[in-house]
């Protein structure tokens, strides 16, 4: 009954904030965010690609806090990188073979590649395989794949079972 | 107004700013196409981020409640940054970009 | 404190969109047009909100948000004309 109702509670939590952030803390707004939250994703429900199940939540919160610690010190890093020479820079586009088997689970690691230190996602296998990353500033391949692994697709792999 | 609001304020506004004009610099001065998505994809959602912490406290100090409406443009932002960046670079790769001869490993063909 | 850093805050910000549109005109090629455009819009929600602290209207918000969704949109719409020579396929 309940996953009938709300199929993607999540998606719901975030709408229903969202319409509350938009317009304010009252009751009526309350109640009136409450039906757009369940009535939207119904709406949207065959739209919607296969969103894997949440289950770790705990480590979902502190990703996003490692996310965001590395977005701070990416902009310090990249900032001292581009008023440097750019003569000094060494461009590259690497190659990172996937683990993460899910569409949703890529869709965020990309973002956060992109948001991150020096690295931009620019496309993603046709077999959803590998991921093509072009770095500002690369001093071994094999390093940065490692560190991409280690410190943002476990995690990921760990909050949604995939 | 109270000091240590209006000095955090004031320092949000000007890292925001700093980080702003840094990504446009960027954009401005690096060599190719790919190095140049680099500036605006980070720097410039930290300095719109900066901006909008500032406006975020100076609201809630002022009407002496949480204002939070801000964080929906922030939010909206970093949802969007790495998408838009994502496809420009696809486009890049579609138009087959010059990129500077040092550059390592090849991008793929479109 | 705050009648000095707005200020500098705007002129940070006006700086930083004058070499967007240095490049924006500059090109050499359609995707960094694009790339100017899409960061251009980014800083002019920086401008947005930085007017909104100064004259204490709470307003601007809505106007800020609004630039946020059409900015991406365009720029997607455009990336894509890049890739595929169409929008909707």
């Amino acid at each position: 009954m309940m996953s009938r109702l709300l199929p993607f509670p999540m998606l719901s939590l975030l709408l229903w904030l969202s319409w509350l952030l938009l317009n304010g803390f009252s009751w009526g707004h309350g109640l009136l965010g409450l039906v757009l939250a369940v009535v939207l994703p119904l709406g949207t429900r065959p739209f919607w690609p296969n969103v894997p199940r949440l289950r770790d939540f705990p480590k979902l919160v502190r990703f996003v806090l490692v996310v965001h610690w590395d977005i701070i010190t990416a902009n310090v890093v990249v900032a001292r990188l581009i008023l440097g020479s750019p003569r000094k820079l060494r461009p590259a586009f690497v190659e990172l073979p996937l683990e993460l088997t899910d569409d949703f689970a890529i869709t965020l690691l990309a973002s956060t590649i992109s948001l991150t230190p020096g690295t931009v996602s620019a496309d993603v296998s046709e077999d959803r395989r590998t991921l093509l990353i072009h770095a500002l500033d690369m001093d071994d391949e094999a390093e940065l794949v490692a560190q991409i692994k280690q410190r943002y697709e476990r995690p990921l792999k760990e909050i949604f079972e995939c | 107004m109270d000091q240590v609001v209006e000095f955090l304020v004031s320092a949000a506004i000007l890292v925001g700013g700093v980080f702003a004009l840094v990504g446009s610099i960027g954009l401005a001065r690096l060599p190719d196409f790919y190095l140049r998505l680099h500036g605006p994809t980070k720097a410039s959602t930290l300095g719109v981020g900066g901006t909008i912490l500032a406006s975020l406290l100076f609201f809630s100090w002022q009407e002496r409640a949480l204002q939070l409406q801000e964080v929906l443009i922030a939010l909206f932002l970093f949802i969007t940054a790495p998408v838009s960046a994502h496809m420009l670079a696809k486009a890049a790769m579609h138009r087959d970009l010059k990129r500077r001869e040092d550059t390592r490993g090849r991008p793929w063909k479109q | 404190m705050l009648a000095i850093a707005l200020p500098i805050g705007f002129g940070l910000i006006v700086l930083a969109l004058l070499l967007n549109l240095y490049r924006l005109l500059r090109g050499p090629t359609l995707p960094d047009r694009a790339l100017a455009l899409d960061t251009m819009y980014i800083n002019a929600i920086a401008l947005i909100v930085l007017y909104g602290i100064a004259t204490d209207g709470k307003l601007y918000f809505e106007a800020g948000m609004l630039i946020a969704l059409i900015g991406f949109v365009s720029t997607v719409a455009v990336a894509k004309y890049m890739t595929r020579g169409d929008i909707i396929e």
